[in-house]
This record gives structure tokens, sequence and C-alpha cells, in this order.
């Protein structure tokens, strides 16, 4: 059972060919024997899943069809979840139990989703390797010794390992598209403001987007069309209507317009992911698309001002943990200063720490201007070149990271060397377009991925491209060999 | 040396809206502590404020009223600064973009002259939660019920230049933002709170000397004498060779005195920036015209009218029309009555005296409006004299009823019968008939003196209830005779 | 514009991190090498153009002045370090 899709799971379950409960205690049974090499969730909410799931199998008994309903999931333990433990990968929530469910949490519940459990992650999402987990390194099921990404490193290892068929994740840098790139697997980052922030805990707020990880496009179809949607919770979420992704799946690419920015394919790109992202775009040609190179100018600068604003929002966005009101509160604090300075260095981690400093430090009285204001307008060109590369070509296509999953603590000691290897997927964060990355291939063993970009509000094409790639090849199907049975 | 002082104050009113400025929380006052502190409230980790209508339509009533710019595109940012009743580490504040941008307010002086005070700008924020100090095992409490509440904070220009100006101001900015019905302006419960930044420098002078700032001034009183302690205490510093340092101190009404706060020693940088998790507001032109429609008459042009319809002093329209609760109780009386000036001088007389003694707001009035009305018609029409209307008025605010009745009840009502006036007088003169002898033989000077003498003498034996009037024509010609 | 132990102290304190002395040597480190990738920005031209805060650009919606909210201090407190009375206790706050 653990080998299918949430497509297959869906149609199995209408099949009554198992039952919702059923196929979560396999879950839950493998879980418990395979997770422990992998690192891949937080808290496993075994109760609340087996409930979940009788009550699923209920509903279905009286009728009910939804497509997701008794489907297993698994969440990025940044989405709050009402009673049980949402730790944000940190010392800092490690007794954080939410009192409320985020709004994606409740969404895919009301869907009949059952959740398996919280997912490993890099601290408060801040990481392209998932090393800065209080909880400890997730492995990739792929090759244990290397790194799965991040920050949603839990979600891709868990879902690489058909540990659970699909898990949600968020995306402020490329936090989605490089761990499933690098596990191959399919992840969505949905347009800023397509799916509710609401209990989503804030990394980066005007960056952050919910998204998902799974086996395929299809699945990802399945679960934005529960997840995506205004709310009124969030003052940046997008009111604007929902459309149908699994119906735009099928469409045909014929006349399909794709654009090759340059600067995706220049220094620092592993020569070897550049011919499998082009022997793609070889595949998308018989399947109808026509190609164009372009230029994303700005795309150079995207670091940088991502590195301004990123941590400047962060350190404001994390000063509410102050060991007053939740979290963790250092022992004995003798003053107040000593309460907050003592909760906060005990309570997050170096990389945390970091970025808070960094931040700190861009908005400081004479430097807002020659750091925040200007990475502001550098967001604005790097905006820019999208809608100006989107005057040409229906979606821009490159590789989703510059190198495959790299060495457990390779880049420990170098932080700015692990900020570069964002370079092809934080531009999207900050123009706020879609972005998704689908399987493309292997290099020495290791999953490759190839990035698509659309105008704001076209997840619907870019799952239909996934889709159609992912009918005419099989690399999606690829399962890391020592996790299969 | 001749100093001045220079004063420009902010002000934080709360504003009156059912919800908090973020959250769906109420704003109700002195709830159990933390019982109306929401998740949004608390800054739990993941939740996400959304913008409150009622307080971006109160800001621009504000704006409207004070003829201020308004910002049509206003932005949300957040000032960040640790302290534990801001739960978030940040206030929502406004900072580059405020909603209302410059404006201003007249105020009277006492001397009756009319003075400018600009308004730098007003913006929105939310408030603090609150400390509380007594002793918790040697610790802080911390209740924010009240974090959240929407307030308008109203940056006055320096054009203050005394604290009897600045206890004018901040009267003027209470009766506006309560005819505007955006706050309560409870001081007592914190609705209006007041910040003074105070300087002095020698007459003459153009630059400003160092200015320091005291917190959370909250009453009338305390505003004028913590100013000038603060005054006296800066020209004292840089009379005896010292110098003023730019601090945020406390006033210690007990002391009398105003002392450096200990918290807000270091120099603070709270690194404002735009609010990621909020989005601008736009006020649309449609939006502006509706809340313009909403405008009531404001203080000042209610004052312009009461001069010009009613033909009322300066003084006298500026007092009635201070507070929206006088101006409508007056306007009751007057309409009642149909007498603008007798109306105006109960109203500031007699009926403000009582509400002082009775320490009484004019809504909790123990007299209605209507009752005094009444009685003014009564003194109109002769039914009493102004010399009763002051017994009625006592009895009205006893509770014993309307004028009528207790000029029916109490036998009041005036003698205006010329013949019974005459054979009451006759009957004084008559016991009285060694005076009269000597009336008769004084001049006139004397006579002048004697005759309220007389007078005395018949309202008394009329139990005040004899028309004066009268009594003086009668009295006169039967003395003469 | 390389930053001095002094001035990593200084933001240290502003974001109320306790740093000891080895934490701020290495930061002091990091933080430079961060700020030589952030200071590659200085070099782009934008002049003319405006600052961009959010990719969409759309307007706040404003609700409607309602109380939604009920008390929830009990569950709310359950997670809090200290409280007392239903108040959150911290180390005494000399104003």
């Amino acid at each position: 059972m653990h080998t299918l899709t949430l497509a297959e799971i869906s149609r199995a379950l209408s099949a009554k060919e198992f039952s919702a409960e059923e196929l979560t205690r396999a879950l839950l049974d493998r879980i418990a024997q395979v997770d422990p090499e992998l690192n891949s969730f937080i808290t496993v909410t075994e109760a609340q899943a087996i409930e979940q799931a009788k009550a699923a199998d209920q509903r279905r008994a009286q009728g009910e069809t939804g497509a997701l309903l008794g489907t297993p999931i698994a969440h990025k333990d940044l989405f709050c979840t009402q009673g049980i433990r949402t730790s944000c990968g940190s010392k800092m929530l490690d007794n954080f139990i939410a009192p409320y469910n985020a709004t994606v949490v409740q969404k895919l519940a009301d869907a009949g989703v059952v959740s398996l459990g919280k997912l490993n992650m890099d601290e408060f999402a801040m990481g392209s390797a998932n090393e800065s987990s209080h909880y400890g390194p997730v492995k990739n099921p792929w090759d244990t010794s290397r790194i799965p990404g991040g920050s949603s490193g839990g979600s891709a290892a868990a879902v690489a390992a058909r540990l659970v068929p699909a898990a949600t994740g968020t995306d402020t840098g490329g936090s989605i598209r490089q761990p499933a790139a690098l596990t191959n697997l399919t992840g969505l980052k949905p347009t800023y403001g397509r799916v509710s922030r609401w209990g989503m805990i804030a990394y980066a707020s005007s960056l952050d987007q919910g998204g998902m990880l799974a086996r395929n496009a299809e699945d990802c179809a399945l679960l934005l069309q529960a997840m995506a949607g205004f709310d009124p919770k969030d003052s940046t979420s997008v009111d604007q209507p929902v459309d149908d992704y699994l119906a735009s799946l099928e469409k045909p690419l014929a006349g399909l317009r794709i654009g090759l920015p340059k600067e995706y394919f220049g220094e620092g790109l592993d020569s070897r992911i550049a011919d499998l992202t082009l022997k793609a775009v070889d595949e998308l040609k018989k399947l109808g698309a026509t190609v164009k190179d372009i230029s994303l100018p700005n795309m150079q600068h995207a670091i940088p001002a991502y590195y301004v604003i990123a941590p400047a929002e962060a350190s404001s966005n994390l000063s509410r943990y102050d060991g007053v009101r939740f979290g963790y509160r250092c022992e004995d604090p003798k003053d107040l200063t000593d309460l907050y300075k003592r909760s906060r260095a005990e309570g997050f981690g170096d990389e945390v720490r970091r970025r808070i400093m960094v931040g700190t430090y861009a908005l400081s009285a004479g430097y807002y201007d020659a750091y925040y204001l200007k990475a502001q307008r550098i967001r604005r060109l790097i905006k820019n070149d999208f809608v100006a590369a989107f005057n040409d070509v229906d979606v821009i296509l490159g590789p989703t990271t510059p190198s495959v999953a790299w060495k457990l603590g390779e880049k420990n000691n170098d932080p700015v060397a692990e900020y570069l290897m964002d370079i092809y997927t934080i531009t999207a964060n900050l123009a706020g377009v879609p972005g998704l990355s689908m399987p493309a291939g292997f290099v020495d063993g290791l999953p490759v991925g190839v990035q698509l970009l659309a105008p704001y509000f076209q997840e619907g094409r870019l799952l239909n491209i996934a889709h159609q790639f992912q009918k005419a090849t099989d690399w999606h199907t690829k399962a890391p060999t020592g996790f299969l049975k | 040396m001749q100093w001045e002082t220079v004063i420009g104050l902010e002000i934080h009113a709360q504003l009156s809206t059912n919800s908090k400025i973020f959250s769906g929380s109420s704003t109700t006052f002195g709830a159990e502590p933390n019982t109306q502190a929401s998740l949004i409230d608390l800054g739990m980790p993941g939740v996400l404020p959304v913008v409150n209508q009622e307080a971006v339509r109160m800001a621009v009533k504000f704006g409207l009223a004070i003829d201020a710019h308004i910002g049509q595109r206003n932005v949300f940012a957040r000032k960040n600064y640790f302290y534990p009743d801001l739960p978030k580490g940040y206030q929502i504040s406004q900072m580059e973009l405020p909603i209302v941008g410059k404006g201003h307010l007249d105020i009277t002086l006492d001397d009756g002259t009319v003075k400018r005070i600009g308004i730098t700008r007003a913006h929105l924020e939310e408030d603090a939660g609150k400390s509380l100090h007594e002793d918790f095992q040697g610790m802080t409490g911390i209740d924010l019920n009240r974090a959240g509440t929407p307030l308008l904070e109203i940056v006055s220009e320096p054009d203050i230049r005394s604290a009897k100006e600045a206890v004018a101001y901040v009267k003027a900015i209470h009766a506006l933002v309560r005819y505007l019905g955006i706050c309560d302006g409870n001081m007592n419960e914190g609705s209006l709170r007041c910040d003074c930044n105070v300087s002095v420098r020698p007459k003459g002078q153009a630059e400003f000397g160092t200015r320091a700032e005291i917190k959370n001034v909250n009453s009338f009183r305390f505003i004028e004498k913590a100013i000038n302690r603060e005054v006296q205490r800066q020209i004292d510093l840089i009379e005896d060779g010292g110098k003023v340092i730019q601090e945020t101190r406390l006033y210690d009404p007990n002391l009398d005195d105003t002392r450096a706060m200990r918290s807000k020693e270091e120099a603070n940088d709270y690194r404002y920036f735009p609010d990621p998790d909020l989005l601008p507001v736009v006020i649309e032109d449609s939006f502006l015209e509706e809340t313009r429609n909403l405008l009531p008459e404001l203080p000042q042009q209610k004052r312009e009218r009461f001069e010009r319809d009613f033909g009322l002093s300066t003084y006298d329209a500026t007092v009635l029309s201070s507070s929206r609760e006088m101006a409508d109780y007056f306007e009751q009386v007057q309409q009642v009555s149909g007498d603008a000036k007798l109306a105006a001088n109960w109203v500031m007389g007699d009926l403000s005296s009582l509400l002082n003694k009775q320490d009484l707001d004019i809504a909790d009035s123990p007299v209605s409006a209507e009752h005094l009305g009444g009685m003014i018609l009564r003194i109109k029409d002769n039914t009493i004299s102004g010399k009763i209307a002051k017994m009625v008025f006592e009895a009205m605010a006893a509770g014993e009823g309307s004028a009528d009745e207790i000029i029916e009840k109490k036998g009041l009502k005036q003698v205006t019968d010329t013949g019974a006036i005459e054979s009451m007088l006759d009957e004084v003169l008559a016991a009285n008939a060694a005076q009269v002898e000597q009336y008769r033989a004084s001049d006139e000077a004397k006579r002048g003196k004697m005759f309220g003498f007389f007078v005395g003498q018949a309202m008394k034996a009329s139990k005040g209830k004899a028309n004066p009037q009268q009594v003086n024509e009668l009295l006169k010609k039967k003395l003469e005779g | 514009m390389a930053l001095e132990r002094s001035d990593v102290e200084k933001i240290a304190h502003l974001a109320r991190l306790g740093l000891n002395d080895a934490d701020i040597e290495r930061t002091t480190g990091t933080l430079n090498d961060i700020l030589g990738l952030i200071d590659r920005m200085q070099a782009v031209n934008t002049d003319n153009i405006e600052p961009l805060a959010h990719p969409l650009e759309a307007v706040q919606r404003l609700r409607p002045d309602e109380v939604t909210e009920t008390n929830q201090r009990d569950a709310y407190q359950a997670i809090a370090p200290a409280v007392e009375n239903g108040l959150f206790l911290v180390p005494k706050v000399i104003e």
C-alpha cells in the first residue's frame, strides 16, 4: 500500500480495496520501522491519525466521496495543529502545543485527510539542508549520508521514502522546490497569497507560501484544490476564485511557449544537471512546446536582496519568542533582560540567531535605506524581469538547483555557500510567482529536478505541464531502492 | 532671565470600536485579566492581523474634523522593541505614511482669545497591555486585555506656550473626539492619555531648547501641574549651570514632581519597517465622502451658531459648546424655554455649580433640560420671580418634580393682583409707621437707602411671592403719597 | 562596512540575544561574510525604482467591527511558562 500515490489511494479507497484505517495503520507501522534511519518526523500522531481514519471511513460509509477522504499526508511542523506540538524545528517551541489549527490544516482535515504527524524541518524554515533542526538532521533516502534539502527536508524525505504519499511544505526561498528536486519529488510553491498563511508560523511574511511535495503533479493538484483559496484571516491572501486544477492536467501542450533564461545556465551549474534540464526541454518539445531563449537580467541580485528582506522580516517575526506567553523560558532569570537574552539565545539555534542578527542590523538606524529599501527596489527589478519575460513566453524553465544533494555537514561552516544554493529558486519568492520542481533524471544516482515558473495564479498551467511530462517520462516513478520494501 | 515654554503634545485616544484593531476581541474595559486576549492579541506563532474598518473610519472622521490631509494610501509599520506588555515584540503603528496628515485645531484661551494649534499628524496603532506591579512573588503580572485596542495618536506641533494652553488644547481634543463619537474620553480608564514634550528657551531665541517627554499624564489637572513642575525643573537646572537632557520622565502626582523613567534610559532603535503581514490601506474617495456625511456639527461650528443664532457672547458660546452633552442640554433648555440668554445663564450658573458640587457630569444631571426649560418659562410669564426660581431649582434638584408641580405644591405662584399687593403694603407701612415718618422727612439721598428696607419687609410679608416690580412701583407711590 | 565586535554586541542587545564571548567572536566573522554577500546589492542601479513590499501590490481588506472572540484564557495559558491569577508573570519590571 505504501507505494501508492495519493490519486491511486483515492481510487482504491473508493473501490473499497482497503479502508483508510487499514492504510493508516500500515503507514504508521512503516514509519515506526523506517523513520529512525531518516529522522523525517518530529512527532507521529498515531492516535489522532487512527481516529481521523476511522472518521473518514465512516463518512465514506455514509456516502461521501471526496477525492481526499481518508487519504494520508503529514504536515511540515510549522503548520499549527491544535492540541499537537508544533515545534518549527526549534527548541524554542519544543513545548508549544498549538492552541489552534492553521487554515491549511483545517481545510485538509475538513476534506477528510488523515494527518500522520509533523515533519522535521530547518529551524523556523531557515536553511537549505535540514541541518539546522533542533531535532537533528534529516537523511536523504537516496543516500543517507546526504542532505534531503531544506527547509521542508522532513516532508521530502518522508514522501521520497514512501512513508507517506504526500506532505505539506512551505517555501520562502525554495524550501519546497529544492528538497523536492533533491529527493525526486514534485513540489509546488503556489502564487504568494494563493494559500492562506494563517497558522503557518512565519519566517519571512512577504515571501512565505504554503504548498506541497508529492510523487507526481496529479497528487499536487489534488492537494492544491483543497488547500488553496481566500482566507479572511490572512490580509495577504487573495480573494480570487480557485481554478479546477485536476481539469487542467489533461490539456495538451501544443503551442506552449517555454522560456529558457540564459542566467539559469551560467557559472556554478553542474553541467550534467544542465544536460538533463535540456533533455527535459526536448521531451516537452516532443509534446508540442516551442522554446525561446530569454533573459532575467537581475537574477544575480536576488540572493543579496533576499538575504536582506528575509532576515529583516524574520528578525521582527521572531521577536514574539520571549519566554513570556509560550515556548522556551530560561531557568531562573535574574531580571527581565536576562529572561529575554537567555531564553532567546538558548531557545534559538545558530542559523536562526544569525539571521535575526543580520535582519536586526539591516533595519537599524542608519542602515535601513542602504539595506532594506535597496533590497526592496531590487525586488521590483526582479518582478519586472518576470513581467517582461511573460510577455513572450508562457512558462520559464531551468534547473531547480545548481548541484545534487550534498553531504551532511559539508557546508556547515559556510552559511554563504549554502545561501548561494538558493540561486534558482528565490526569484520566484521575491516576485511572488508560482514555481514547480519535477524530477528530470539522475546524476551519480542522485535525483535532479527541473523548475517551471509561471505568471501569477497559473498553478494549473504548471501542474498541466508537469503532468504531461510525467505521462511521457518515468523519472518520477523511481524510488530509492533501500526504502521500497 | 525671561524664559519661554515650548510644549508639544502627543495624545493617545482609544477609539471606541467594539472589537480590537487587528482582532475580533472585545475592547470592553475592566474585564478579568487576559480574558479578552485572543490568539492574535497574544502574538501566538502563526497568527495574522486584519484591520478593523471602524478604526479606519474613526481616524478619517478625526482627520476631516481638524481639516487635515487624509492619507488616502496609508501604511502600517512595525515599531520593534521588547517589553512584556508588547506581545509580538513590535507594535503595529504607522510611520512614514499616516492616515491623518497636517491639520489644526483652534482653542479658546481664558481671556477669550482664540489660538490655532497645528496638528502634525495622527496615526492608527495598537495599544499595549498592562504591567501590574503588585507583588506576585516578586514578579510583575501581565494583562493583555488592552493589547490591540485601537489608538489614534494625535501629535501636535510645538505651538503651545504654557501649561494652561496645553490644558485648553487637550480639552479641545477631548471635546472633539467625544463630539465625533470616536473616543469615550474617559481619562480615569486611560481612554485618553497624554505625553507632554516640554522645553524652555530664553525669550526671543529662535531655536528650541532640549525637550523632556513626560509620559502618560492622565488628567487635565495633572497635565497642568506636571508641565509647570517640569518647566520649573528645567529653568532651575539651566540657571544652576546644568543642561536639560532629552529623556522620558514620569510625573508623580503625590510628590508633584517628575522623575526619569528607568526603563527608557537606553536610546531605542525601533527599526520601523512596513508590516509585511498587512497591505497599504487605501481610502477611496467614496469612503471619504460617506464619512464626511457622518460628521456631526463640531464644537467650533456649534460655537459660531450659538453666537450667530442666539446672540450669545463668545465666552458663553465657547463654554456651552465645550462638550457635546453640555451643548445638547443647553439647546434643549433653549428650545423648551424659547429664551437662549436665560437658558445660558441657568446652565452656566446654577446648574454648573450644582453639578460641580455633586461632582456630576451634565449627562447625569439631577435636573433635566426639560424641567429647567419649563422653569424658565414660568420666570418669563411672571409666575415666579428669579428669587423664587432658585427655590424651585433646588427642589427640582432634590427630585421633587417639575417646576409647575413644585410651584403648585408649595404655593409659590407669584402674586400680581394689585389690590392684594396694595393691602399687603398698607399693613407693612402701618406696622412700620415710625420708619415711614422718618422716610418722608429725609432728603432724596437718604430715601434711596431706606426704600430697600420697605421692599425687604414687603417681600418678607409676601413670602417672596409678590411681584417685585409691582411692589416697587406701588410702594414708591404710597410712600411719596 | 565590516562589523566590529562592539557592533555585534549592540545588534545582539537590540535583538535580545545573549551571546557569550566565543559566540560574539564567531558571529562577527560570519556576519561579515554575509554582509559581504549582501553588499553586492550596492552595485545595482536602482534610481527611480520604487521599493516593492508585496509581490501583488494589493490593497488592505478591512474587516467589519465585530466581536468574534470568546474567552479562551485557560486554554491559552495552559502553555504559558508562568501564570498566576490569570496574569503572565515576568521578572519585576521597573518603570
